[in-house]
């Protein structure tokens, strides 16, 4: 009897010992069955990309952050995805112009927040992305961002045992391709959804806004909106909002990727959810705050090749209505976004 | 005499059934495969990657150091009408002999009349994300900037080019108007399968530099967007030819 009692007591001592090795010591960094559930905020229009067959997974949407905050997909190992992409500014790049790229090479264009990706028609500031999934292959081997090749990270990848473990445990399958790492990176990003600011608990009638608030959001409708489409605040198209071309970039916009004359200078409408945090502003970074961007459309002094024609319902804004409209873009700001775990750079520990 | 009379029955439906299998597996022996093969040449010489000096058409020298290319959505037709298609894509790489080898499997007995099949990748597969195999954009056939295949691959050098290194690149892609290079071939053919093996494909690298736009070195060198590409397509859409068929 005695020796039967000791038997079970080992063998649970075992049993624990065994089951403590499958769970990350890190509570923090954990993703569950819950974590990566998609779901469509109330309101929300249908998503583009609907996770057509690659319905994430905790162990898929795991490795799609490990891979999105390790610079092993850079040439030199410097530089990852989340090294422009902070999440405190919704993965913009604080208060950077341009972006940087490895060897302190400097891009042309001011690096766009990712959010609610699952609703765009096409990625960059000139749309020249066509699909999600597909997106990460531009930084990646952009030769002024990450500068390196998908062979090449494949290799890497397959050496590299912490790897094989979790493609393994993603794919049941320890062979790395880039079709896997694409589809997992897509797992990651398209569940960055922000939904849940100020203005969307207004919109829940959950929260008051105060007179300037609400005087702006009456104000947006009236001069933004056209562009700035709720809830996204975009409508994913491409405009034209007569700023000067810089002569040093010769970058035209859209018509670098069309070739077509009428899409010159147009830019993609970004979304002003998170505004507040995504300074400097427009495709070149060139408007230091929200305040420099509301001169700009307000005082109507536009470079006139091919403007869009939406741009002069914004012209006259007096002082007090463009200060009105700054507070309503600031109740856009999204903490539950920004402090999301589970989008965390897993290399930090947060304990 | 009633359990009998049942497995009378029984053996009569074993028997129909038996005899219908065999049928079908006949049916199935009706089917073969065919070898596409496509051989890449310059004029009426195979081509060398390297080391051999060409000239186009103008005269002027050069030389090829890569040169790959989609070929997708095959279509074999009989006399009657009958079509047999591939939905696979393939990508021809002169480097990589097996690539130039394409089996087509389980294809229906008969006598074909023409083959058609495009040089590019067409626009579902252009927007379908993340893919495999032929269309892995590790094949460095992707274009990441300006989502999609690069349908034509040509590199080499010319001392009339200006680029730099006197380099010669066309990366000729584009699936959407007016940059569309997708380009139908289609080629007559007598191919009976009960005689042939297969069939070998000539790719004359020297037609994508010809008609309708002669393309002079020393002004036209590198072709990687859309400036030139459409016309460069116009140019490579008659660059194939039944070279032979090989009989079995």
């Amino acid at each position: 009897m005695k020796f039967k009692s000791i038997l079970v007591i080992l063998s649970l001592f075992l049993f624990i010992i065994v089951m403590n090795s499958f769970i990350d010591d890190n509570p923090y960094l954990i993703v569950t069955k819950q974590d990566v559930e998609l779901k469509i905020p109330k309101g929300f229009p249908k998503q583009v990309y609907e996770f057509k067959d690659n319905k994430p997974t905790p162990e898929g949407f795991f490795l799609g952050r490990k891979l999105f905050y390790d610079p092993i997909l850079s040439k030199d190992s410097s530089i990852s995805c989340g090294f422009c992409h902070q999440q405190i500014v919704a993965f913009g790049h604080i208060d950077h112009k341009i972006s940087h790229g490895i060897n302190g090479l400097l891009g042309k264009r001011n690096v766009p927040a990712i959010q609610n990706l699952i609703w765009q028609k096409s990625f960059m500031w000139d749309g020249g992305v066509n699909h999600l999934e597909v997106q990460p292959i531009a930084p990646i081997t952009n030769p002024v961002e990450m500068d390196e090749n998908l062979k090449s990270i494949v290799t890497k990848l397959q050496r590299n045992k912490v790897y094989v473990e979790l493609f393994k445990k993603a794919f049941n399958d320890t062979i790395v391709t880039t079709e896997k790492i694409l589809k997992v990176m897509a797992q990651f990003t398209g569940l960055m959804i922000s939904s849940n600011s100020k203005y969307d608990k207004f919109i829940r009638h959950e929260d008051t806004l105060s007179s300037a608030e609400l005087s702006g959001l009456k104000l947006f409708r009236n001069h933004c909106e056209n562009c700035h489409k709720e809830p996204l605040f975009t409508d994913n198209s491409f405009r034209n909002i007569g700023i000067k071309p810089d002569t040093n970039f010769k970058d035209y916009g859209r018509q670098n990727v069309t070739g077509i004359s009428s899409d010159y200078m147009k830019f993609k409408v970004p979304s002003l959810r998170n505004v507040e945090l995504t300074y400097p502003y427009m495709h070149d970074g060139r408007f230091r705050n929200l305040q420099q961007v509301m001169n700009h459309y307000a005082k109507g002094d536009f470079y006139t090749d091919n403007v869009d024609s939406s741009i002069f319902r914004s012209v006259g804004l007096k002082e007090w209505e463009k200060s009105d409209i700054i507070s309503f873009l600031k109740i856009l700001t999204d903490k539950t976004f920004t402090y999301d775990r589970r989008f965390a750079d897993p290399n930090i520990d947060n304990r | 005499m009633n359990s009998d009379r049942k497995r009378h029955i029984l053996f009569a439906i074993f028997v129909l059934l038996a005899t219908m299998s065999f049928i079908n597996a006949n049916k199935e022996k009706k089917k073969g495969t065919i070898i596409l093969q496509f051989e890449n040449y310059v004029d009426d010489k195979p081509l060398n990657l390297d080391s051999t000096t060409y000239h186009n058409h103008i005269g002027q020298p050069y030389t090829i150091s890569k040169f790959k290319y989609y070929i997708g959505n095959i279509h074999l037709k009989k006399k009657n009408g009958a079509e047999y298609s591939s939905s696979d894509y393939f990508l021809i790489n002169e480097e990589d002999s097996t690539s130039k080898q394409i089996t087509l499997d389980n294809v229906p007995d008969g006598e074909y009349t023409s083959i058609s099949f495009i040089v590019g990748v067409d626009s579902i597969h252009n927007c379908s994300g993340a893919q495999s195999g032929a269309l892995d954009p590790m094949n460095a056939m992707f274009w990441a900037w300006n989502t999609g295949y690069i349908f034509l691959k040509l590199e080499g050098q010319s001392p009339l080019s200006q680029s730099p290194g006197k380099l010669l690149e066309f990366h000729i892609g584009g699936y959407k108007e007016p940059n569309n290079c997708i380009r139908n071939i289609s080629l007559d053919l007598n191919y009976n399968t009960a005689k042939c093996s297969s069939i070998k494909i000539k790719t004359d690298v020297s037609e994508i530099f010809k008609t309708p736009l002669t393309v002079d070195f020393s002004k036209i060198s590198s072709v990687t967007d859309f400036h030139y590409a459409t016309r460069i397509a116009n140019n490579y859409t008659d660059m194939f030819s039944v070279l032979s068929i090989i009989y079995k």
